[in-house]
């Protein structure tokens, strides 16, 4: 058995629990540490992926003990993209928080490789329970950075968060054990199997379990009636740690597309179809609510996080179509979403640093000294995210549409997701005439602003290549997308590869 | 027992949502223990309750209680403590910073 698929939550743990030890060693060195694992995050990454590419699935059984009772780690070609995606997102975060934010509080070293251990852990779980864990670890790291170079606003924000998330992990545990106590097993591959065989007396109970667990995994992701926390907190913290919170939301996306197709797809008998009626209807509010958003922003990062909601509603329509063209556009869609809104909070926080006392407010005053070379990566970024022509959006919400032709609800979907990509167009827009555009008097003034090393800006020039690169290879980017949405949509390869011919007429233990 | 373990989860339940309603850290924090109690027992009673029976299982025994959820519940209450942990110290910050302990910061 190949140890490939366990290197992606092994490698964060061993390095932060180093980092955590070594507190007193020099800032450079951990760094170069911290910095030297993130790195290599990306070939596992990539070798995993080019381990899948074929529609294998990676099936790790931790500690030999086989499914479904031992616990297993996963790598398909869904898990390793997130990877991937993951990888390069906090390579960008690591080298922009190089430049001074990982020392503004104690341990940033340490955080962020066990944050990176929750986000992979959970894209590779194949387990219920330990989807929660992982969800956990990744939580607690991320109250953690977000409370880093504290501040009254970052203390406040924080405080809702945490209690917010804390009575979302009491819902998850109700929802697992709602869901063991009727099928007796947490492993997803067996709840596939299990599922379409409960009988109308059962049916209901694990209906209202596996609804229970849609509602934490929109928390996560911040659909509409849940996500209000998030552009608050996303805008108080650092911008480093800002742009790999960007993949946060995506787990609880990850976590939507991974359960419900596979566990409650369409021959999940009494449970067929679960999700379906909510997800498309709560998805498309999200959209509308998250472009009124950007629109009433008064500051760039602010604006940045809405965004991440209107983007995670975008995803959302997607994924809510619940069928294969959805599952595709989604893929596509959550690749470029990531990328963008990572993009734009790291230009967010250069934008803050050069305009020194208006920080990223969307006020009019003198012009940065950098304003031709911030204000080209700016739009590039926006037109990514408004989703105009040539860039990733277009393609992806394309897509999205597409996709969206054969569902009930074309009509309010295509409406919806047009009229809103307009309103992000004048947002982003007014934004960037606001802060590069207009300006106050002819000469930048007196007050000496730091100019920018062009080494600073190496992060957003990765993110934003990496958007180009998947429209210069865009067919390969789509045809990956394909493959992936076939393997969700199918999700009998996922329960052979994990189970097997494990017997399935176990005993029941009661 | 059926009946006094699932009135124990609902009571626990009930009063740690009262709790978190509150506009105060501490209740609120006292609430989400509650919460987390309520769920520990659940968990527990998950893999069905058992009585008069050994404690795992033995030869020749046919009916035991199910080891996986004790193994969850343990897991979930180390958990539960240390985001509780984490949560005094975030609202003990909070309190320094804004000088009171509404959830919305400051005194009000």
């Amino acid at each position: 058995m190949s140890h490939l698929a366990i290197l992606p939550v092994l490698l964060p743990l061993v390095t932060g629990s180093l980092l955590l030890l070594s507190s007193r060693c020099a800032a450079g060195l951990r760094r170069a540490v911290g910095f030297a694992a993130t790195l290599a995050l990306l070939p596992i990454a990539l070798l995993l992926m080019s381990e899948v590419a074929d529609g294998t699935h990676v099936v790790y059984a931790l500690g030999g003990w086989q499914p479904p009772f031992g616990i297993v780690l996963v790598a398909d070609r869904l898990a390793a993209l997130m990877l991937l995606l993951t990888a390069v997102v906090a390579i960008a975060s690591h080298l922009h928080a190089g430049d001074g934010q990982d020392t503004a509080g104690p341990q940033f070293q340490a955080l962020f490789q066990f944050q990176l251990l929750g986000i992979n852990g959970a894209f590779l779980t194949g387990d219920l329970f330990n989807l929660f864990v992982f969800f956990e670890v990744l939580l607690i790291a991320f109250y953690a950075l977000l409370l880093h170079g504290l501040g009254p606003q970052r203390v406040g924000a924080a405080l809702h968060v945490v209690v917010l998330n804390l009575i979302g992990s009491a819902l998850f545990l109700f929802a697992v054990g709602t869901l063991y106590g009727v099928t007796g097993t947490l492993n997803l591959a067996d709840l596939a199997r299990v599922i379409p065989r409960l009988d109308a007396d059962t049916a209901p109970i694990a209906r209202s379990g596996a609804l229970l667990l849609l509602g934490v995994f929109a928390l996560k992701a911040a659909l509409l009636p849940l996500g209000f926390w998030l552009p608050r907190s996303y805008a108080a913290a650092l911008g480093a740690t800002a742009a790999l919170f960007t993949v946060l939301t995506k787990v609880g996306v990850y976590a939507i597309l991974r359960v419900f197709p596979l566990a409650f797809g369409s021959d999940a008998g009494e449970l067929a179809g679960l999700a379906s009626p909510w997800v498309l209807p709560v998805a498309l509010a999200t959209l509308a609510f998250g472009a009124l958003g950007v629109l009433g922003s008064r500051a760039l990062r602010e604006a940045a996080g809405w965004l991440v909601v209107y983007s995670v509603g975008t995803l959302l329509v997607a994924v809510g179509l619940f069928s294969e063209a959805g599952y595709a556009a989604a893929v596509y869609y959550t690749a470029h979403s990531t990328l963008v809104s990572a993009a734009l909070f790291l230009i967010a926080d250069v934008v803050a640093r050069q305009r020194s006392a208006a920080g990223d407010r969307l006020d009019v005053v003198d012009s940065m000294p950098q304003a031709g070379l911030l204000g080209s990566l700016y739009l590039v970024a926006a037109v990514a995210m408004a989703g105009l022509p040539p860039l990733t959006g277009f393609a992806g919400k394309i897509m999205i549409l597409d996709a969206a032709r054969a569902s009930g609800l074309a009509v309010a979907t295509w409406s919806v997701l047009l009229v809103a990509a307009l309103v992000v167009i004048v947002a982003l827009a007014r934004a960037g005439s606001a802060l590069f555009w207009r300006i106050e008097g002819e000469t930048p003034t007196a007050v000496a602003r730091p100019r920018v090393p062009l080494r600073a800006l190496a992060p957003i020039g990765l993110l934003l290549a990496s958007v180009v690169a998947m429209v210069a290879w865009g067919g390969s980017a789509t045809a990956y997308a394909w493959s992936t949405a076939s393997q969700i949509a199918r999700p009998s390869g996922y329960v052979e590869a994990v189970l097997g011919d494990a017997a399935d007429d176990r005993r029941s233990l009661r | 027992m059926e009946a006094l373990v699932a009135i124990a989860i609902g009571v626990l339940t009930a009063s740690g949502l009262y709790l978190m309603l509150r506009a105060r850290t501490f209740p609120v924090l006292l609430g989400l223990t509650l919460l987390s109690y309520a769920v520990n027992l659940f968990l527990f009673a998950s893999g069905r309750l058992v009585m008069a029976s050994a404690p795992l299982t033995d030869q020749g025994l046919d009916r035991y209680p199910d080891p996986v959820p004790q193994a969850l519940v343990l897991t979930a209450i180390v958990i539960g403590f240390g985001m509780t942990a984490l949560l005094v110290v975030v609202a003990l910050r909070a309190i320094r910073e804004t000088g009171g302990d509404h959830v919305d910061g400051g005194r009000r």
